[in-house]
């Protein structure tokens, strides 16, 4: 469904502040597959995220979607593969715009915008069984400008956004990050039912070890620009965060002190 | 001392000179309804309009005296206009020059442009010899005129903004990465903004200048600061009487009333007997305050000075 083959990405180069995101990433995703990555601060986990949609160009390798190469493609194009929702809660959603209007702009998404109404009424009724399904009483509140919602309720709508058309593969890059823990956990439960009911492939970063471990059929864990261990089915549901703490020491050879990482 | 001023104005000038006004007014609003765009939907301040408005006039004037029809000169001075957005939407995302230093650099190409349309800084288009479609020799056919052609704008502008290519453009106005996400191009949306604004100002300059019955290469001159005036200027007021309500609709009506209000404003400062020559000065004074009220009322409400005096 998604292969990322050999891809480099330097950032900055040739200057004080080059950075050297990937070194030879390479991953293949099964139709289907729920990964969770996880790793330090600099490991890439977001610059491979941003590699897949396209936000920026790799340096070198090739992105291949559903059999698609994809490399040279700029985001927009890539847009009618991915679904994606941001660690920042404001950046999924157009502020200014009503939530039926972010709702049609999703619901088009790869598609061609032509000059047809932007909101035809019959929609409406699609917009609000599916606000429904969130449980969290947007399904009447469909003409209000999204920038009067909290974070999570904006959160909750960029994955109804990203879903709405079904992706190739969904993209979450720590999409629970800037929310309370309530907030996050209920955010949490919601990809979970969507993911699962819709089957959908997800490439899910997450700082949380036990998220990392508790959701999904794979987890791969990125050190350095590469992925530095990939485990999943029995093996990964057997996971202890101390297994993976252990992990991270022998292949890294560095203790894994990281502030951001939720050790319990 | 202010009784003396006042018992030296004559009320009947004043009285004269607002229907004049209030039809250039009405005219300039369509210039609002341009700055609209790219100011309030696309989030991008366009100083090109400053060339483009003199671009339209002297396009239409032109046209009207090598022979053509009114109608077919402002088509052209509409699609000169559309031209000029079009090289500001080349120079912001194909060069990537930022938005305020592209507009300012075609609006100066746009200079040397208008002096080679006309030949020289002035042509007059009189409309004793020509069949134009507005001039201020007929003060209420002008207004009526002026009327029309904002109705017909406005509701253009109002179903395009509803179509889903218009929501694409009020999406990137508002959060690019979002757009991006949603699969819209938009740099090309950028451009299509830029281009719908500028054919606006370019048919106004074309009107404009049948109105005033010449076409001046500095008749752009603070353009984008009397269309700022007008959304501004639109927007508070509006805001302030209708609040959440303001629709899409609303808003540009309020801009096409800023734009009234702005030149019934420089009337009266005018017929107060202000010097003409103080007028770009005054119209940066406005616009600066209506500029800095949102900003001054939201630190009003938390600041620091308060903050620090709850101790």
């Amino acid at each position: 469904m998604l292969k990322i083959e050999n891809v480099y990405k330097t950032f900055n180069k040739g200057t004080i502040n080059e950075k050297v995101a990937l070194k030879g990433l390479n991953l293949e995703m099964e139709e289907g597959d729920f990964i969770t990555v996880i790793g330090g601060n600099g490991a890439g986990k977001s610059t491979m995220l941003n590699m897949i949609a396209g936000v920026y160009p790799v340096d070198e390798g090739s992105i291949i979607i559903d059999g698609k190469d994809v490399t040279g493609e700029p985001d927009y194009k890539r847009a009618k593969y991915l679904g994606r929702v941001f660690q920042d809660p404001m950046l999924g959603t157009a502020a200014d715009m009503e939530l039926q209007e972010n709702l049609a702009l999703a619901y088009r998404r790869g598609k061609r915008f032509g000059l047809k109404w932007g909101l035809p009424v019959r929609e409406k009724a699609i917009y609000r069984e599916k606000l429904a399904t969130l449980g969290l009483g947007l399904e009447d509140r469909l003409a209000t400008k999204v920038g009067l919602l909290s974070g999570g309720q904006r959160q909750a709508i960029t994955l109804l956004m990203a879903t709405l058309q079904r992706p190739r593969v969904l993209l979450l890059d720590e999409h629970t990050a800037a929310l309370d823990p309530k907030t996050a956990a209920k955010v949490l439960e919601l990809t979970n039912e969507i993911v699962g009911e819709n089957n959908l492939t997800t490439l899910m970063v997450t700082h949380n070890m036990r998220d990392a471990i508790r959701m999904g059929n794979r987890l791969v864990m990125m050190n350095d620009g590469r992925i530095i261990y990939d485990v999943r089915g029995e093996e990964k549901e057997k996971l202890e965060v101390s297994d993976l703490l252990q992990k991270f020491t022998e292949v890294s050879g560095e203790e894994f002190a990281n502030d951001r990482m939720m050790l319990q | 001392m202010a009784m003396v001023v006042l018992a030296g104005l004559d009320p009947m000038a004043l009285f004269r000179a607002l229907p004049g006004a209030f039809a250039q007014g009405l005219l300039w609003g369509i210039v609002g309804i341009g700055v609209f765009i790219t100011f309030k939907v696309l989030d991008i301040p366009d100083l090109t309009i400053d060339g483009t408005l003199a671009t339209g006039g002297a396009t239409a004037v032109m046209c009207i005296l090598a022979g053509m029809s009114a109608p077919t000169a402002m088509i052209i001075a509409t699609l000169v206009g559309a031209a000029a957005g079009l090289l500001t939407g080349f120079f912001h995302t194909t060069l990537g020059i930022p938005a305020i230093l592209a507009g300012i650099l075609s609006q100066i190409a746009l200079y040397s442009i208008n002096l080679n349309i006309m030949g020289r800084s002035n042509q007059a288009v009189s409309v004793d010899q020509y069949h134009l479609i507005i001039s201020l020799r007929f003060i209420p056919k002008a207004i009526l005129v002026a009327v029309i052609f904002n109705i017909v704008i406005m509701a253009a502008t109002y179903w395009f903004m509803g179509t889903e290519y218009g929501t694409t453009l009020r999406a990137t106005g508002c959060n690019q990465a979002m757009a991006n996400a949603q699969g819209i191009n938009t740099k090309k949306v950028i451009v299509v903004g830029l281009i719908l604004s500028n054919a606006l100002v370019g048919l106004a300059g074309g009107l404009i200048a049948q109105y005033q019955g010449n076409a001046d290469v500095n008749m752009g001159r603070g353009a984008i600061v009397i269309g700022l005036a007008a959304v501004i200027i639109g927007l508070v007021l509006g805001e302030s009487i209708f609040g959440k309500r303001l629709n899409f609709v609303g808003r540009m009506t309020f801009v096409i009333i800023g734009a009234i209000i702005y030149y019934i404003v420089i009337t009266v400062v005018l017929w107060l007997g202000f010097p003409s020559d103080d007028m770009k000065l005054f119209s940066a004074i406005v616009v600066a305050i209506f500029l800095a009220v949102p900003y001054l009322s939201g630190k009003k409400k938390a600041s620091f000075r308060k903050a620090g005096g709850k101790r």
